[in-house]
């Protein structure tokens, strides 16, 4: 019964059980997906993960070791850690921005309401107003708390 | 110098570190767990491999990104990195809305102004785009299997770097 086979068995070239680990999320249609699980986490250790893990969840496990061997293939050195620097250096450098933008919409307000105030007041307000927006952001939940060990 | 102890993983795996052990530059034996989590989810054979394929200088980068991504993979089984990777896109869609709220006030007190001034959002600033090398938009659509509940809410994720 060999076109019964899921990727993983068919690959491994070996019976697939009735009750194997591999078939319900490497199925035969897509050899590729269990070929870069493999090449990356190997079958062996891919199995034992998945065994485990309760059933309903081992579909987005699958789903994740995937797309983390996609983005090693991708990218040997850094793999899908590539991804997370990206995604800090964005989120740094967004609320930098926001904390800007929040103390020009600060300085905007407090000049609306006293149109009278000095010019060379601006920036000096400017300035207060960006300091206490950017500890504002910093103080968002994703913010200043200690590195704990992925390390 | 013969009596140099084998580097981590040579102890783990109980062999003869070699004086070309690929792993030993990386894995000292003064930090064992370092190697053994990489083992548990890669497997020595799979890291050597990927080690051997890498010049020289591009491994320690290597090494340090397989460690990070074992150790969430051992914290989070079910999603590893991709639930951080999730988390932190979540984070910086939040920060694109607070911004883009922020500049639309910006326009709206400018306009109650001066209806007739020119708009004085910095359009200099990076409105910074979306990692366009990872292909974001096709992985937030194949990353909608991480809900927030079971992402990764890990202080780690914030701006610290990966590795000294």
């Amino acid at each position: 019964m060999n076109s019964g086979r899921c990727a993983a068995c068919r690959y491994l070239r070996r019976r697939c059980a009735p009750d194997c680990i591999f078939s319900p999320y490497f199925p035969s249609n897509n050899p590729q997906r269990f070929v870069s699980v493999h090449r990356i986490y190997g079958a062996s250790n891919v199995g034992k993960l998945l065994q485990q893990l309760p059933t309903h969840l081992r579909a987005e496990a699958a789903d994740s070791l995937y797309f983390e061997a996609q983005c090693r293939v991708e990218d040997p050195i850094y793999g899908c850690v590539g991804l997370v620097f990206l995604l800090q250096q964005q989120i740094h450098d967004a609320e930098s921005q926001l904390a800007k933008t929040l103390a020009e919409v600060a300085v905007l307000k407090s000049h609306a309401k006293h149109p009278q105030a000095q010019q060379f007041e601006a920036e000096s307000d400017f300035n207060n107003l960006l300091q206490k927006q950017l500890d504002n952001v910093a103080n968002l939940s994703f913010s200043n708390q200690a590195t704990s060990g992925f390390m | 110098m013969g009596g140099s102890s084998p580097c981590a993983s040579c102890k783990l795996l109980r062999r003869r570190c070699a004086k070309d052990c690929i792993f030993a530059p990386y894995f000292p034996s003064d930090d064992p767990h370092k190697f053994a989590i990489v083992h548990k989810v890669f497997g020595a054979s799979n890291v050597s491999k990927m080690l051997q394929e890498l010049p020289v200088h591009q491994r320690p980068d290597a090494v340090s990104s397989l460690v990070y991504e074992a150790n969430a993979r051992v914290r989070d089984p079910v999603y590893g990195c991709v639930g951080a990777i999730s988390y932190l896109q979540n984070q910086v869609s939040q920060l694109q809305m607070q911004l883009a709220v922020a500049q639309a006030e910006i326009l709206g007190i400018q306009m109650q102004q001066e209806p007739a001034m020119p708009t004085q959002i910095e359009q200099d600033d990076k409105s910074f785009p979306l990692a366009t090398n990872y292909n974001l938009d096709n992985i937030s659509q194949s990353l909608n299997f991480a809900s927030s509940s079971n992402v990764i809410q890990d202080p780690a994720l914030k701006r610290e770097s990966l590795w000294t």
